[in-house]
């Protein structure tokens, strides 16, 4: 009978051993999309576009995310809101759209009790709506009243959206867009804008479009003076 | 105790096995395969999901095998009436199970009930 002695029986086990492994974190490695810390999705928001428009974002967006409305405005979700805005003195009014601003330092993450409020690590904020208890700290923390409280039983969700009664929600910056193609995403808000008014993009990447177009044009974070440093930028805010 | 062990051992595998021959549970989609043996859903079916829907929303990998969308579009097939069943009928595979247990399942107040792209009728 072959006997082993110590060293081939350590050099055939760790060979054996790494052919079986291998393959497993090769896997790992090519399936290891996903979010990464490097990227920082952002959106770019031209509104001077937004004055006379058909709100094709949120329509694009609720059918996107399948919200529907019970024909009760007051509690009916809102992903995204166009908020008109006017300046007494001047009296000329601006619309914009306002949806989750994806905060870096967000204060919805701050005041909830569960952790079910979280930012991903590329920026975006979500709610996991298996741990939220319904609470809305969020809700009262956000300066942005981005975030709705889902008030109703749904039923038919879109897979990629799930969401339902006694949880909070708000814009996922079509998350699942994102996972699935990464930079070349497009929200489904920027794909409805008519007048192309919605960029999104990394605002890490100094080539990508948003970058270019921010460092060319500049843009307003909205309440920039709360120091959140939202990821969702304006131009045109000039009232 | 050797006996009453043999005895408790025949009466559990007989509940494992009991319901393979129950009409309640619906077919799977025609042509599939689950993406792990029979037992090991029935047994650790909520782990499996459990740990998956960490992964996709936290860390955004959607490309595992154990996603709940990809048990609804095998699973929930149309009754006798041609027709996807609701989450609260009978004919509906997990609430099938479900109600025979008496576990209460909390994942369709939020989730989809049905296959992708397909409407329940009413």
């Amino acid at each position: 009978m072959n006997k082993l002695n110590r060293r081939e029986f350590i050099k055939k086990t760790t060979n054996t051993a790494a052919i079986s492994i291998l393959p497993g974190v090769f896997l790992q490695t090519v399936n290891a999309k996903g979010a990464d810390v490097k990227n920082r999705w952002g959106m770019l928001i031209d509104t001077r576009g937004c004055g006379d428009c058909k709100n094709e974002c949120i329509t694009a967006c609720h059918s996107e995310h399948a919200v529907k409305s019970f024909d009760r405005p007051q509690t009916d979700s809102q992903w995204i809101r166009k908020v008109t805005v006017k300046n007494r003195k001047t009296s000329h009014t601006m619309a914009l759209p306002i949806m989750c601003q994806h905060c870096e330092k967000p204060a919805c993450v701050d005041v909830c009790p569960t952790g079910a409020s979280f930012k991903r690590v590329d920026g975006i904020v979500l709610v996991d709506r298996h741990i939220c208890i319904g609470c809305r700290y969020c809700m009262m923390a956000c300066p942005y009243k981005a975030r709705n409280f889902v008030h109703e039983n749904l039923s038919e969700q879109n897979t990629i959206s799930p969401r339902g009664k006694g949880t909070v929600e708000a814009c996922t910056m079509c998350v699942h867009r994102i996972d699935k193609d990464g930079a070349k995403a497009k929200t489904a808000c920027q794909q409805a804008c008519p007048k192309n008014s919605i960029i999104f993009g990394d605002l890490n990447d100094k080539n990508s479009g948003i970058s270019k177009k921010l460092k060319a044009m500049g843009a307003r974070q909205i309440r920039a003076d709360l120091n959140l440093n939202p990821a969702v930028l304006y131009q045109g805010l000039d009232l | 105790m050797k006996n009453w062990l043999l005895l408790m051992s025949f009466f559990v595998s007989f509940a494992i096995h009991a319901d393979d021959n129950n009409s309640y549970l619906p077919k799977a989609k025609a042509g599939t395969k689950c993406v792990e043996d029979r037992q090991i859903m029935r047994t650790n079916h909520m782990d499996l999901i459990l740990h998956q829907r960490d992964k996709t929303m936290r860390d955004g990998k959607r490309d595992g095998r154990h996603s709940l969308k990809e048990c609804i579009n095998c699973h929930v097939t149309k009754n006798d009436k041609n027709e996807y069943p609701n989450i609260d009928s009978s004919q509906h595979f997990c609430n099938s199970c479900h109600t025979y247990v008496a576990v209460k399942t909390d994942c369709f107040s939020c989730h989809r009930s049905i296959p992708e792209n397909k409407q329940v009728k009413k």
